[in-house]
C-alpha cells in the first residue's frame, strides 16, 4: 500500500513542479517583456498581451509604435532567450546523466570551440565572400563549425577500440577543442581588426535577436528537446553504472550515442545564433538537483523550465544597468550564476 | 529438467584465458556455487552468463542461446547482482528496485500498472515497505543488500546471479540474505549461481559446488565431495581443518600451518 501510494505522491509532487516551471516562465517571461530602456511604461505590457489574446480586449494605452517595441524587439529576446535557456539547460543535464558526471557541460564534445572557429572565419576571412549573402552568414558558420568539430570528435573518439568509451570520447572532445582554439587563435592574429567582434561573440548575446533567430532556432531544439525528453527514463537506469544498466536490458552505447548527438544538434543552433552563454548548462541542472534530488525523470524537463526562466531573466539587467551599450549575457549569467550556486551549495550543506 | 546450459564457456581478456571450457548444466530451483581463490574465473564466468562479457562456446537457457538476444530479452531471463552494486545516494528504494522493471517497459514508456504491483508487492515481501521511500544512502549493508535482490527479482528472470552476495555483511547479516535466496528460489524455481568465498556457507546453502581454478572447473558435485583438506591445500595454498557434520554439513576451519611449532 505505502509503497503505491509513494508512487503516486512521487507523480503528483512532479506534476505540481511542472505546472510551477511552466508558470514561472510565463511570469518571468511578461516581466522580461515589460521591461528595458524605451517603450511603454512596463506595467501597462501585460494589458497589451492580454487585448492580443482572442476574445479579450482591454485598453492598455499602448501605442501602435510602443508595441512594435515590444512585439519587434523585445519579444523575440525573450522567446529566443527562453528557447536557448531551455536548450542548454536540458543539453547539459543529459550530458551529466549519460556520462555520470556532475561537471560535464554541453560545450564539452567541442561545440563551443568549433562554433567559436566557424564564427571568426565569417567574421574575417570570408567577410569578402559572404558580404553580399541575404542571411547573416554567422549563425551559419558557427553551426557548421559546432556540427564539425562534434563530428570530429566522434569520429576520433570512436576509431581506436569498439568500446565506444565514454572517456575516449571526453578526451577526443579535449582535443578537438584544442585543436579548433588553437586555429582561431591563429586566424584572430592575422586579422586583429576583427578581435572585438569576435570576443563580444564569444561572449555571447541575444541584443540583436529577431524572429528570424527565432524561426532558425526552433526547429533544432524541438526536435533536440524531444529525443532527449523521451530518453529521460533510459538515462534514469544509467545512474546505476554502465554494466548494471546493460544487465537490466539498456542498450547503454547507443543511449549514449543518441542522447550525445541530440543534445549536440541543439546546443550547437543555440550557440550559432547567441555565441557562447556559459554557466547555464551546468548550474541550472545543478540547481535542480539541490532542490529536487537526482532523478533525470524530473531534471531534465525541470531544467527546461528552470533555464528558460534564468536566461530570461539573466538578459533583463543586461539592458538596463549599462544601457544604451549592453552588458553581454554571458557575464551576467556567471556574475549571478556562480554566487547564487554557491548560496544553493551552503544550504544543502547546511541541511545534512 | 534441464534449464540453464553451458557448454565449453571461454572468456578471454586481451588474448589470455580466464574462463576455458566450462560445462555446465542446471535444473530450474536448482542452486550452484562457483567457488575458487581469487582470480579463479567466478566473477568473468558471472558476468558471460548475464551477457557482459564476450565469450565463446554456448550459454543456453531453455534451448534458446543467450547471445542471440536483445538486451531487453536477455533481462527478461537472466537478473544479476554485482559484488558492488552503484547506490545512487538520493534514489528512493521503490524507485529502484523499479529499475527492476526495465526490461518490461518500452524505451519511451513508462510503468504500468503490472510494473508497480511487482515492486509493491516485492517490497512488501522482503520487508522493504517501511523504506519504500527512504533514499538509498541511509541504508545500512543489510538492507542495501536486501534492495538490490529484490530490483534483481524485480526482472521475473528465472536465473539469477549473485556475485559475492555476502562479502560486505556481518554474519547475522549473511545468513539472512543467504536465506532469503533460497526462501525465493524455492517460491520461484529460480536458477541460482552465486560466486562465494565462504566455503562453509557456499556448502551450506548450494547444491552444488564448482571449484574453478585458474579459470577451468577442477572439482564439482556436493559439498561433502568438494570440499576436502587435499582439494584445498592443493587449489587454495592453505592448509585447513575441514569437518564434516552428521547431518551432510561441512564446515571449514583455516588452521594455522607453522605456528605450532
Amino acid at each position: 500500500m505505502t509503497t503505491s501510494r509513494a508512487f503516486d505522491e512521487a507523480r503528483g509532487s512532479r506534476v505540481r513542479w511542472w505546472v510551477l516551471g511552466g508558470v514561472s516562465v510565463v511570469v518571468v517571461g511578461l516581466l522580461g517583456l515589460a521591461l528595458g530602456p524605451a517603450g511603454p511604461a512596463w506595467w501597462r505590457v501585460p494589458l497589451a498581451v492580454l487585448d492580443r489574446v482572442p476574445l479579450v480586449s482591454i485598453d492598455s494605452g499602448v501605442t501602435d509604435a510602443q508595441w512594435n517595441i515590444v512585439w519587434q524587439i523585445r519579444a523575440p529576446r525573450v522567446v529566443l532567450a527562453a528557447l536557448i535557456g531551455a536548450m542548454l539547460s536540458l543539453a547539459g543535464a543529459s550530458y551529466q546523466g549519460v556520462f555520470r558526471n556532475p561537471l560535464v557541460d554541453p560545450y564539452l564534445l567541442g561545440v563551443a570551440a568549433g562554433a567559436g572557429l566557424g564564427a571568426t572565419v565569417a567574421f574575417s576571412v570570408a567577410r569578402g565572400t559572404t558580404s553580399t549573402w541575404p542571411v547573416d552568414p554567422v549563425p551559419l558558420a558557427a553551426f557548421a563549425g559546432g556540427v564539425v568539430a562534434v563530428a570530429l570528435t566522434y569520429t576520433v573518439g570512436t576509431a581506436f577500440g569498439r568500446s565506444r568509451s565514454a572517456t575516449t570520447l571526453v578526451l577526443a572532445g579535449v582535443a578537438v577543442t584544442s585543436l579548433a582554439t588553437a586555429v582561431q587563435t591563429f586566424v584572430l592574429q592575422r586579422n586583429n581588426d576583427v578581435v572585438r567582434q569576435v570576443y563580444s561573440w564569444i561572449l555571447g548575446r541575444l541584443t540583436s535577436a529577431t524572429w528570424g533567430d527565432v524561426r532558425l532556432v526552433i526547429p533544432y531544439v524541438l526536435v533536440s528537446s524531444i529525443i532527449l525528453l523521451m530518453y529521460r527514463r533510459v538515462i534514469d537506469v544509467l545512474r546505476v553504472g554502465d554494466d548494471e544498466a546493460r544487465a537490466l536490458g539498456v542498450n547503454v552505447n547507443r543511449v549514449r550515442v543518441v542522447v550525445v548527438l541530440a543534445a549536440t544538434l541543439g546546443t550547437s543552433a543555440a550557440v550559432a545564433v547567441s555565441g557562447l552563454i556559459g554557466f547555464v548548462g551546468i548550474i541550472v541542472p545543478h540547481a535542480i538537483r539541490l532542490l529536487m534530488g537526482s532523478s533525470n525523470r524530473v531534471v531534465l524537463p525541470l531544467s527546461m523550465f528552470a533555464g528558460s526562466a534564468f536566461l530570461i531573466a539573466a538578459d533583463i539587467p543586461g539592458r538596463l544597468l549599462t544601457s544604451p551599450s549592453e552588458t553581454p549575457i554571458g557575464v551576467v549569467t556567471a556574475f549571478f550564476g556562480a554566487p547564487f550556486f554557491l548560496f544553493l551549495l551552503r544550504t544543502r550543506e547546511a541541511r545534512q | 529438467m534441464t534449464s540453464l546450459v553451458l557448454r565449453q564457456v571461454r572468456v578471454e581478456y586481451g588474448g589470455c584465458a580466464v574462463v576455458s571450457s566450462v560445462d555446465e548444466s542446471l535444473a530450474a530451483g536448482e542452486w550452484l556455487c562457483l567457488i575458487g581463490p581469487n582470480g579463479a574465473g567466478k566473477s568473468s564466468l558471472l558476468r558471460a552468463v548475464a551477457g557482459l562479457v564476450e565469450y565463446s562456446g554456448e550459454i543456453a537457457f531453455d534451448g534458446v542461446a543467450l547471445d542471440a538476444l536483445s538486451a531487453r530479452e536477455l533481462a527478461r531471463k537472466v537478473a544479476f547482482v554485482p559484488q558492488n552494486p552503484l547506490l545512487p545516494d538520493d534514489m528512493s528504494v521503490s524507485e529502484y528496485v523499479m529499475l527492476g522493471r526495465n526490461p518490461y517497459i518500452s524505451t519511451f514508456g513508462r510503468e504500468s500498472v503490472r510494473d508497480r504491483g511487482v515492486v509493491t508487492a516485492l517490497v512488501e515481501e522482503l520487508s522493504l515497505s517501511v523504506y519504500a521511500r527512504r533514499p538509498l544512502g541511509t541504508l545500512s549493508g543489510g538492507e542495501r543488500q536486501r534492495v538490490v535482490i529484490a530490483r534483481a527479482l524485480a526482472q521475473e528472470a528465472p536465473v539469477l546471479l549473485l556475485d559475492e552476495p555476502t562479502s560486505a555483511l556481518d554474519l547475522g547479516h549473511q545468513q539472512h540474505a543467504l536465506e532469503l535466496v533460497d526462501q525465493l528460489r524455492r517460491r520461484r524455481n529460480l536458477v541460482v549461481v552465486s560466486a562465494m568465498h565462504d566455503l562453509t556457507l557456499a556448502g551450506l546453502y548450494s547444491d552444488r559446488l564448482l571449484l574453478l581454478h585458474q579459470g577451468v572447473g577442477v572439482a564439482r558435485g556436493r559439498a561433502q565431495d568438494v570440499l576436502r583438506s587435499e582439494t584445498l591445500d592443493e587449489f587454495y595454498g592453505v592448509s585447513a581443518r575441514v569437518i564434516h557434520e552428521g547431518d551432510g554439513t561441512v564446515v571449514v576451519v583455516p588452521q594455522r600451518s607453522h605456528g605450532e611449532s
